[in-house]
């Protein structure tokens, strides 16, 4: 805000542009609309607005647009469009840029060969069973360390924050031995919801993101709930719940987006193909499907997530920058 | 003396209530912590340990376990794929770094400059981190196809030779590397663009009033300001490119001529394919040990940092 007024650019530009916006009302030609310099940058708003800058920034934006657009609507597009050719128009050479009928035959067949419906539906499950059982281990977990501070507390969460040093990858076998035969309880979770959702819910990233939130909550508004007779599990549910919103929605999408995207992990648990998830269920069948069915197999999984990141684009992004700024 | 007493006799008439209430507590706090416990015991804290355990040990899960010292690992060592596993994940990281480190930071600079497009254009790099990894891995496959793939179709619109990608020893790791930088530079751009945004403009006034040039400017207040990010990025990056599975795995097989196996790629093989599990251990256990030296300095960098 102190920027408004102490800019070199705006000082210097005052004088040309004399407070184009007062009297901007009635006037046929307006002189050139300076580029916004309310957040200073590397490039200095002085020079950004003189005409030599004003080139180079519009040549430098339509670049960047045009090469945005090239490397990552592109692909969809063609991705999209590519479903509705047929396999001899695919094959074409030059390529064809629109398809030459418009049919969504091929999605129809991929929705019915690769059986889309039952595969989504199965991840769906994995993914709201995981969505669950995550917030109801994670939240109740990192609340009590948080809040109730139980002996050997610290010793937990140290515990919990060393899974993030080791990737999942890593120890893939043996986590996929342990869902094999649990140990103690001998029980076989392979080919089961149990096994994406146990391990999901052992995430060390949510057990801090919720621990570091609920720190924030000043104790004084638990201690007036406590005072009034509210059990540690009504204070968490009527209390910590409600002021933790923002976070809770950034675990949400975390754990939903992360299980809907898995692959390896289901890979190796989920073997059946009814029980497969959408993206292993595609990737075992690429092989056997003609390539216009396949392409459009890949555009019906990317929809879901898609959908989610058009709609929560705001939380996605926060959960991203809070997490790795922080560590 | 009378003043004394009392308090004494108090805080001993006070001690049982407070014990237990402080054993309530904490049996309250346990039972708040038992789901979150058990998953962990079960799915994080058991494997990493017994990740070590059979690494040594050779198992068939018929007979009892069996304590082999170090013959998993002389397996792994002997393997012709062992070297290139190492190598490749080498390369892959590395060329990866070059392109998924170098090209976020750039683009990040130059979006933090524009005023226009500014959410489209944050919206669309974001785009493929949200696609299923498997969906951006196999729509590559069908880009790189030599025949009538995307690449060589663009490539001979501008009448230039095909290649053929995924299909050669040369070119098959860094097609790898492309599939890869594509899904994943989103996270990273918007990352450091966040990181752009906490530069105080104080900053780059002064250096401009010392006359410090756009580039000088980049290099001497940009680049020390976001230091930190960049380094933890770094790190962050290094341990998740060195995990390359799924690109290996569903374009390659890790062929031709084991150019693109990987270290993960080859522990799969071993456990699924090879039918040797704890050779695929011992690797995993290998692995397992370089990643933590590189998260070890992460967490030590951003503990240092973070009050």
């Amino acid at each position: 805000m102190s920027n408004a007024i102490v800019t070199p650019g705006r000082s210097a530009q005052s004088p040309l542009t004399p407070g184009g916006e007062e009297r901007g009302g009635g006037r046929q030609r307006r002189p050139r609309k300076p580029i916004n310099t309310q957040f200073r940058t590397a490039v200095s708003p002085h020079q950004l607005n003189t005409t030599h800058g004003r080139i180079i920034y519009w040549i430098v934006l339509v670049i960047t647009v045009v090469s945005f657009t090239a490397a990552f609507v592109f692909p969809l597009y063609w991705m999209i469009t590519g479903a509705m050719k047929s396999t001899e128009e695919l094959n074409a050479i030059p390529p064809t840029f629109l398809p030459t009928h418009f049919s969504l035959d091929g999605y129809r067949q991929a929705w019915d060969l690769l059986e889309l419906g039952r595969l989504l539906g199965n991840t769906a499950l994995y993914a709201g069973g995981a969505w669950l059982l995550t917030l109801a281990f994670d939240v109740s977990a990192a609340y009590a360390l948080s809040k109730l501070r139980p002996v050997l507390g610290k010793v937990v969460l140290a515990l919990m924050l060393a899974t993030l040093m080791i990737p999942p990858l890593v120890i893939m076998l043996p986590a996929y031995l342990t869902v094999k035969d649990v140990p103690f309880f001998h029980w076989d979770l392979l080919n089961t919801p149990w096994a994406i959702w146990l391990p999901a819910a052992a995430n060390g990233f949510n057990v801090f993101l919720l621990k570091r939130f609920f720190d924030s909550i000043p104790r004084e508004l638990l201690e007036a709930a406590e005072i009034d007779g509210a059990s540690p599990g009504r204070i968490l549910w009527s209390v910590v719940m409600p002021i933790s919103r923002p976070i809770l929605g950034v675990v949400s999408i975390l754990t939903v987006v992360n299980v809907w995207r898995d692959f390896v992990w289901p890979l190796l648990v989920l073997p059946d193909s009814d029980k497969m998830s959408i993206s292993i269920g595609i990737a075992s069948l690429s092989s056997q499907m003609p390539q216009n069915v396949l392409v459009a197999s890949l555009v019906i999984a990317s929809i879901p997530t898609i959908v989610v990141f058009f709609i929560f684009q705001r939380h996605i992004m926060a959960g991203l920058t809070a997490g790795s700024l922080k560590g | 003396m009378t003043t004394a007493s009392i308090p004494v006799t108090n805080r001993r008439r006070r001690q049982p209530t407070k014990l237990r209430r402080a054993v309530r507590r904490n049996l309250t706090a346990y039972g708040f912590l038992c789901g979150a416990l058990i998953c962990f015991a079960f799915f994080s804290w058991y494997p990493m340990v017994r990740q070590v355990i059979l690494s040594f040990q050779k198992t068939n899960f018929v007979d009892a376990p069996e304590w082999v010292g170090l013959k998993n690992f002389r397996t792994v060592f002997s393997d012709p794929a062992f070297a290139p596993a190492w190598i490749n994940t080498a390369m892959f990281t590395l060329l990866a770094l070059l392109c998924g480190y170098v090209i976020p930071f750039i683009t990040a600079i130059v979006l933090n400059e524009l005023r226009h497009a500014r959410a489209y254009l944050r919206f669309v790099v974001y785009l493929p981190v949200m696609l299923p990894p498997a969906v951006g891995v196999l729509l590559f496959q069908w880009f790189y196809n030599p025949d009538y793939g995307l690449f060589n179709q663009v490539l001979s619109f501008f009448h230039l030779p095909g290649l053929q990608w995924l299909n050669s020893s040369g070119t098959a790791l860094i097609s790898l590397v492309i599939v890869s930088t594509w899904m994943n530079m989103g996270s990273g751009t918007l990352i450091y663009l966040a990181a752009l945004q906490t530069i105080p403009s104080e900053l780059y006034e002064a250096a401009e009033l010392d006359g410090a040039g756009l580039f000088k400017r980049i290099r001497h207040i940009t680049i020390p300001q976001t230091k930190l990010i960049l380094l933890v990025m770094l790190l962050l990056q290094i341990v998740a490119t060195m995990q390359v599975f799924i690109e290996p795995y569903l374009l390659t097989g890790g062929g031709p001529e084991n150019s693109t196996v990987t270290v993960v790629y080859l522990m799969y093989q071993y456990a699924f394919n090879f039918g040797s599990l704890n050779a695929g251990n011992a690797l995993g256990l290998m692995l397992m040990l370089v990643l933590m030296v590189f998260s070890a300095i992460y967490l030590r960098i951003s503990r240092d940092n973070t009050v």
